[in-house]
């Protein structure tokens, strides 16, 4: 458990000297804000909009951003300390290979929490002296909650990424092509499957392989909560045959769990 | 050297194309320092590895301290153990002091035992500095500082004076002959360095992935059955019309005697009695000799293998080449 705190605490250090705490607490902070404000500006009205239109903007948002960020923090993770040798030095220490990555994750997973935390933090604070309406809190808590699960889960996924090339310049490519497969390419094959084969898939089936994305799940943890009218598609179609909050945040958290159990297993297999 | 330190019966370890290491069976003893020598692939790191647990032999055993170092028992023995990589780039981004504490506290150590370990090796001044700024020595010091951390029963150390400048490198030696005194036992890699002789008990050579000799430096001077080269001055060439000196007269140089170790005696007793002897000067074959002599024993017996093969021209070329 120490050796687990100390990587974690070098992890988390890191992540506060390389400036990605402030800069994506910073990019989150603003784009929230900024939606709070203006998000209603579509529809002809300046000011702050109504709560489940931007709790569903910022869900827009953070879908794209939120994957692009955890998996730039951390595709370099084990690639790049192989790469300077230091991975295969702090294997001859007392600390296992599951030591190791736990404690990358929980020093990395740290600052995606916490950047999440406060970026849009400051939004829901801002919303709440404007509208003094306390709603905005559980709403908020789900949004931020389920952001934080989505950004550890592509930390983990980075992770899966980070251990299984042997170059950081490959990683990076790969890091880039999973995040364009999950944040646009599946979506766009849901569209295509739903619109383009008759018969297809039902609703039901259609959830179910939204369930092989956890951006999606994402989208549908937040949007399935709000009144419909703003959301169209493809997940307005999944929305109405959906899951239960608490089966979608299980599902969420098992992408989580698997990607990170998964990594373990790989790390253990890998040759040094 | 009741219990040693590391035992090696039969080791090997193989990929699936290639063989990194041939069966090596090997002993080192409490406070012993072991040379490991050989060119780039020839199989030290491979055996570094082995003995530091982070591969597992394909076949023989591998004990140190008793117990097989890649097993869940030899857990609490790994901060008994130093290493120092070969080519290591730490954290950049971090400071000497930063990067020296995080190893520390892995091994159950603090901030205050990293200083000190900066202090022995010299670069207390540069400890609030990123390592990005630090020179090729500098870094190599921080290395050792880290292969220090905790008074290691056993020390793996790979090129450790690799861009040291030559007070550093004396520095080094002064701090492994120290750990030696203190009971610990060190294996020295590298290639064959000059100074490293008196700091070694004993010598092993490697060659791509076998054992080529082990041995304290006159057991492995013996086997070579190198020459010794005497220079006796002031006899203007009584040495030549002589019949017992005249045979072992070098080819190249007509002042210098090419003897044989068991006919030394014999040979000094002779030059002794000749009238002029004014200077007398004895060198033994030196390390890298010995190194050289075994390695092209190998490359010549393989060579030898090779012509009896079938890939003959092709084996050929490359022992030409």
């Amino acid at each position: 458990m120490k050796q687990i705190f100390t990587v974690a605490n070098k992890e988390f250090h890191d992540g506060l000297r390389n400036r990605w705490l402030v800069s994506i607490t910073l990019i989150f902070a603003l784009l929230s804000v900024g939606l709070t404000y203006f998000g209603a500006a579509a529809s002809g009205v300046l000011g702050v909009a109504s709560l489940s239109t931007t709790i569903a903007s910022l869900a827009s948002l953070a879908v794209f951003l939120i994957p692009l960020i955890a998996l730039l923090l951390s595709y370099d993770s084990f690639v790049g300390e192989q790469e300077s040798g230091t991975l295969l030095l702090l294997l001859t220490y007392p600390l296992s290979k599951s030591q190791l990555l736990l404690g990358k994750f929980i020093g990395q997973g740290g600052i995606i929490a916490l950047a999440t935390l406060l970026g849009f933090g400051a939004s829901a604070l801002l919303l709440y002296f404007q509208l003094g309406d306390a709603d905005i809190f559980s709403a908020f808590g789900l949004f931020i909650f389920s952001a934080i699960l989505l950004g550890l889960s592509f930390t983990a996924i980075a992770y899966l990424i980070s251990l299984s090339v042997s170059e950081k310049s490959k990683a990076a490519g790969f890091a880039l092509i999973t995040w364009f497969l999950f944040a646009l390419a599946f979506d766009l094959a849901l569209l295509a499957l739903l619109v383009g084969v008759e018969e297809g898939v039902s609703q039901q089936g259609l959830t179910q392989l939204m369930m092989l994305n956890p951006a999606d799940i994402f989208r549908l943890i937040n949007l399935s909560g709000l009144d419909a009218s703003g959301v169209n598609g493809a997940l307005a179609a999944a929305i109405n045959a959906s899951l239960s909050q608490t089966e979608l945040i299980s599902a969420l958290a098992a992408w989580v769990v698997l990607p990170l159990m998964l990594a373990i297993f790989i790390f253990k297999k890998k040759k040094l | 050297m009741s219990n040693p330190m590391v035992s090696l019966v039969d080791a090997g370890k193989s990929y699936a194309q290639l063989d990194a290491l041939q069966t090596i069976t090997m002993t080192l003893g409490e406070g012993e320092v072991l040379g490991l020598f050989g060119h780039n692939g020839a199989g030290k790191t491979t055996m570094m590895k082995l003995i530091l647990g982070v591969i597992s032999p394909t076949q023989g055993q591998v004990e140190v301290m008793g117990m097989a170092p890649d097993s869940k028992e030899a857990w609490h023995c790994r901060s008994k153990v130093g290493y120092l990589p070969e080519n290591v780039s730490f954290y950049e981004q971090l400071t000497g002091l930063e990067v020296l504490t995080y190893f520390a506290k892995l091994k159950g150590f603090s901030k205050k035992e990293a200083i000190e370990l900066l202090e022995q090796v010299g670069i207390t001044y540069a400890m609030k500095r990123q390592v990005k700024t630090y020179s090729k020595g500098m870094r190599q010091r921080l290395g050792l500082a880290q292969a220090f951390i905790g008074e290691p029963k056993l020390l793996l150390l790979d090129e450790p004076t690799v861009g040291l400048d030559p007070i550093a490198t004396r520095d080094f030696y002064k701090t492994v002959d120290q750990l030696k005194a203190n009971g610990s036992s060190v294996i020295l890699c590298s290639h064959v360095l000059p100074g490293v002789e008196q700091h070694i008990d004993r010598a092993m050579i490697l060659s791509s992935g076998k054992l080529l000799a082990m041995g304290t430096l006159s057991e492995l001077r013996q086997q070579a059955a190198l020459p010794v080269t005497i220079k006796p001055s002031g006899l203007n060439g009584t040495v030549a019309i002589n019949t017992k000196l005249n045979g072992f007269l070098s080819s190249s140089c007509q002042q210098t005697l090419m003897v044989p170790e068991h006919e030394k005696l014999m040979v000094l007793k002779e030059l002794l009695s000749l009238d002029g002897l004014n200077d007398i000067h004895v060198e033994a074959a030196n390390l890298e000799q010995v190194y050289q002599h075994f390695l092209l024993e190998h490359k010549l017996s393989e060579h030898e293998l090779s012509k009896h093969g079938l890939s003959q021209p092709k084996q050929v070329k490359k022992g030409q080449g």
